[in-house]
């Protein structure tokens, strides 16, 4: 011990001329490289916390659809307006669709300066359109419609899975996820070439959510699409979903950029991703999906189920379905063995157990909140297992209620197993771990290993998967013994400086060639006709520090503090997480604090964070950014958690502990109320908002009563004919979250 | 004697745990495996500043044949480490000496060119890189040269920001 010191002083006396700048360099090396590692261990754990964020998200969504059919309304009012959320429009038999999406009747009028669309498309079409939205011009909802329309009527004509051979085009592109960012295609256009005769492109889905302009990209894909059908291949991905939509930004970005008429865009859409085809194969050689494969698929059945069946692939089962008996049973512990599916036909209200949750009173609900809270996730493995296993459930129409009635004549398959096959191909992961299990983070699809790859590439006699679905630092991934190929096109996905974009060319040898990119802000302001130069990192194969400017601005930033402003995104969003979870929290801090000191040590402030948030994240690393001041190594946490909420919190009024239950599920909130709003005007009733409270108040621990209820109503300026603006009430948050620390 | 002892015992408890953490982060397939290559990152974002050949000395106690190092030895050998307090921080003012030992003329900045030469031909040299990626950030771009005090003062600053270790 203590022989640290006396090296410096070595250092220190014994610095020689000659020997002087041999030590430096050793000094300055290995000072440097001492920061260099920092800086990439900030970058990885700042890429993790973005990612569990992003995944307990979808688990979320999913959550929130199966909370919703568990649901047993208290009265006939609350059954009314339940069963009104799942009497939709979704399926929408094809003649009324186009009657309903008629665009012909709408008027452009003169004043609209945008672009004009005729069919059948020409070249000049797309770049009119390219140039218009690169100046933030807007398409008149009435091509769009009418683009929609041609779009539809082209998807249908193709398989399930498209093939594309590189013996005609030579070289295919492969681009991955977009997620609404306009300029990343721009970008791929821009150092790519247009699509056209000579130029192939596979898009591998998720096109829509999350970024601005979803809108956009769809009517650009949509149109080089139509123009050039042999040459331009759409994959679906998880994303292009309706449902899916509904959280993430689609159907609100649809609707603020078209009020009139958004509803009808928005039914178009939903109809025309359930036609997108489901894979492209190149060359008999290379299958290109979004999400990825599980120990089940079958091409096969791929290549043969009606792809449009599936409007979305989360589901919200229809009421009066007597599959649910078994489920709940076996919920209960009961035997499975002795369900009586006939039994609730009679019952239009589905009860959970059988005597409880009709009454109102506040005795059955919370325990029935508590029960539910409990088994929520059990609940979703039971659902799921039984799903998958079809046991005792006849050939009939039983789950999706998205599956239309037109199909009387079945293959050998049950609708149970197709729709497997669709949600695996969709929404997979690969693991390094051989096998294949549920994909429990997101809810939806399998993680499978190697050997699940090597099996499937076997069988089909396939070279290897191009995927997307992940987001790669690189843009990029190989998994799998270079079987399985990520390939990810949204660059700076979770922040700017997050990750790179990347696109992959095949040429008839099928050797991937990938080139990377990263949009910058001022990329966007150079128009396609002028051919400027974008101001992209040139790859650097060097040690990744993050993203890197345009030369001259990179060394007036240091590299960390260009991390820095992704780690501050990333630690916000995770403080955010915290805050939402005070009361859980408090409770786990109590367990270690015995003797009610009110602190404890950092080490057990680690492990009871994970306990509530489960996010999977090396806590003891992030502390530094967490926890500001500690007293000999020990937390007052009251005060730690009073700071976080002086964060977030805004208004006065609103007491802390509904803060807290807004802000946990706020995205929860604003999906279940954008199902509810079904004509997307952005109002709901009074009434409605109250609905939509207790339904969630089952799912929360906060009891709320009518009079919690008015209050918080009241603290939102609500125009005086009762009506709620939900828009209004989320930029509430969000302003609050934007507002400084 | 007793406390001491279960205060040691808590205290390497600890230390297993951060260890642990800091492995995983770079433990790609979840298996408790990382890349040999890896293990000097993986060292010093624990707060150690080992040089090359410290940290060829201990991956050489814990590689394996292929190159990967397992986390049950990478434990072992690295809670010694933090326990013996080995590799400690290189004080301010030493890189700042450093520095103006390669400033021969004194006049406060280094010039490019002898800022390669040295740090990629002396000491435990830098590759390629490692060269380029700190020219990058430290060279001011009019002049080519590194301005070492305020370089310095930049990096130290975002050092005691995110320090994690604390025994």
């Amino acid at each position: 011990m203590g022989s640290g010191s006396s090296v410096n002083v070595n250092y220190k006396y014994s610095l020689q001329k000659s020997e002087n700048a041999f030590k430096a360099a050793v000094l300055i090396q290995q000072w440097y490289r001492r920061h260099v590692a920092r800086l990439e261990m900030r970058r990885r754990c700042t890429w993790r916390i973005f990612q569990s964020i992003e995944y307990s998200c979808e688990q979320d969504q999913i959550k929130v659809c199966y909370l919703m059919d568990q649901f047993t309304p208290s009265s006939s009012k609350e059954r009314d307006f339940i069963s009104r959320m799942f009497i939709s429009g979704e399926s929408y038999k094809e003649a009324e669709l186009e009657k309903y999406c008629d665009y012909e009747s709408i008027e452009v009028p003169d004043s609209y300066t945008g672009p004009h669309l005729s069919f059948p498309l020409l070249p000049d079409h797309a770049t009119a359109l390219l140039e218009a939205f690169q100046q933030k011009q807007q398409l008149h909802a009435r091509y769009v419609l009418n683009l929609l329309h041609e779009t539809r009527k082209h998807l249908k004509q193709l398989p399930n899975i498209s093939h594309v051979s590189t013996c005609y085009s030579e070289e295919v592109t492969v681009c991955g996820d977009l997620h609404g960012q306009l300029d990343d295609l721009f970008l791929i256009f821009y150092k790519n070439g247009l699509p056209s005769p000579s130029k192939s492109y596979v898009f591998n889905g998720d096109f829509v959510d999350r970024g601005k302009q979803s809108l956009e990209i769809l009517v650009i894909l949509f149109t080089f699409l139509l123009i050039y059908p042999k040459e331009v291949h759409l994959n679906r991905g998880n994303h292009e979903d309706h449902m899916v939509n509904l959280r993430y930004g689609f159907t609100k970005e649809v609707m603020q950029k078209y009020k009139v008429h958004g509803k009808k865009i928005l039914r178009m859409f939903q109809n025309v991703f359930c036609w997108l085809p489901l894979a492209t194969l190149i060359d008999q050689k290379v299958l290109i999906i979004h999400g990825g494969i599980s120990d089940t698929t079958d091409l096969e059945m791929l290549e043969k189920i009606q792809r449009d069946k599936f409007i979305s692939v989360l589901r919200l089962k229809k009421r009066k379905e007597s599959s649910r008996k078994p489920q709940i049973q076996a919920i209960n512990g009961e035997n499975e063995s002795g369900t009586d599916a006939a039994a609730n036909e009679a019952a239009p209200r589905l009860s959970l157990q059988p005597q409880s949750a009709q009454a109102p009173n506040t005795a059955n609900r919370l325990e029935f909140s508590r029960w539910l809270r409990q088994t929520v996730q059990e609940q979703i493995d039971t659902c799921r297992r039984l799903m998958d296993i079809s046991e005792s459930e006849p050939e009939e129409l039983t789950y999706s209620s998205m599956v239309s009635l037109k199909d009387v004549d079945e293959p050998c398959w049950t609708r149970q197993e197709e729709w497997k096959q669709v949600l695996d191909i969709l929404w997979s992961d690969p693991m390094p771990q051989e096998g294949c299990r549920e994909n429990k983070v997101r809810g939806g699809g399998c993680y499978f290993g190697p050997d699940v790859t090597e099996k499937f590439l076997d069988k089909y006699n396939l070279q290897f998967l191009i995927r997307s679905h992940e987001c790669k630092q690189e843009g990029y991934e190989f998994c799998h013994h270079r079987k399985v190929l990520t390939i990810f096109s949204a660059s700076n996905y979770y922040e700017i400086g997050s990750n790179r974009g990347a696109y992959v060319k095949l040429g008839p040898d099928l050797i991937p060639h990938f080139v990377q990119y990263q949009a910058n802000k001022t990329a966007h302001m150079l128009t396609m006709t002028q051919r400027q130069g974008f101001l992209v990192a040139p790859y650097s194969p060097s040690f990744n520090f993050g993203p890197l400017l345009s030369p001259s601005s990179a060394s007036l930033c240091s590299v960390s503090s260009r991390i820095s402003r992704v780690e501050e995104s990333a630690f916000r969003a995770l403080r955010e997480k915290l805050f939402a979870h005070t009361s859980a929290l408090i409770t786990a801090f109590r367990s270690y604090d015995g003797d009610n000191t009110g602190k404890i040590t950092l080490s057990n402030w680690a492990t009871a964070v994970e306990s509530v948030l489960r996010l999977g994240l090396p806590w003891r690393m992030l502390r530094p950014q967490l926890v500001r001041s500690t007293e000999d190594g020990m937390l007052e946490y009251k005060s730690w958690l009073d700071d976080l909420a002086m964060e977030q919190r805004s208004q006065e009024h609103i007491q802390s502990s509904l803060l807290e239950v807004i802000y946990r599920n706020r995205s929860n909130l604003e999906t279940i109320f954008r199902i509810i709003d079904r004509d997307h005007s952005g109002l709901i009733s009074f009434e409605e908002f109250q609905q939509t409270w207790k339904l969630f108040s089952s799912h929360m621990n906060i009891e709320l009563t009518d009079d919690g209820i008015n209050d918080l109503v009241r603290s939102i300026d609500f125009n005086k004919d009762g009506n709620i603006d939900f828009n209004e009430f989320l930029e509430a948050f969000r302003l609050v979250k934007q507002r400084p620390s | 004697m007793a406390e001491q002892e279960k205060g040691r015992d808590g205290l390497v408890a600890e230390i297993e745990k951060k260890i642990t953490e800091a492995f995983e982060v770079f433990d790609r397939e979840s298996n408790k495996t990382v890349d040999g290559r890896e293990i000097g990152c993986i060292i010093r974002s624990l707060g150690c500043f080992p040089n090359e050949a410290e940290v060829q000395e201990l991956l050489a106690k814990i590689e394996e044949p292929d190159g990967f190092v397992h986390l049950e030895n990478f434990l072992r050998v690295m809670t010694e480490v933090l326990l013996d307090r080995r590799f400690q921080p290189i004080p301010e003012d030493v890189i700042l000496h450093a520095f103006e030992a390669l400033d021969e003329n004194k006049c406060e900045y280094i010039t490019k060119e002898d800022l390669v030469k040295h740090l990629t031909e002396e000491g435990e040299p830098f590759t390629q890189e490692e060269m380029e990626d700190m020219l990058a950030v430290a060279l001011d771009p009019e002049t080519n040269t590194l301005h070492y005090r305020e370089y310095r003062t930049k990096l130290v600053v975002d050092e005691t920001k995110t320090f994690p270790f604390n025994v």
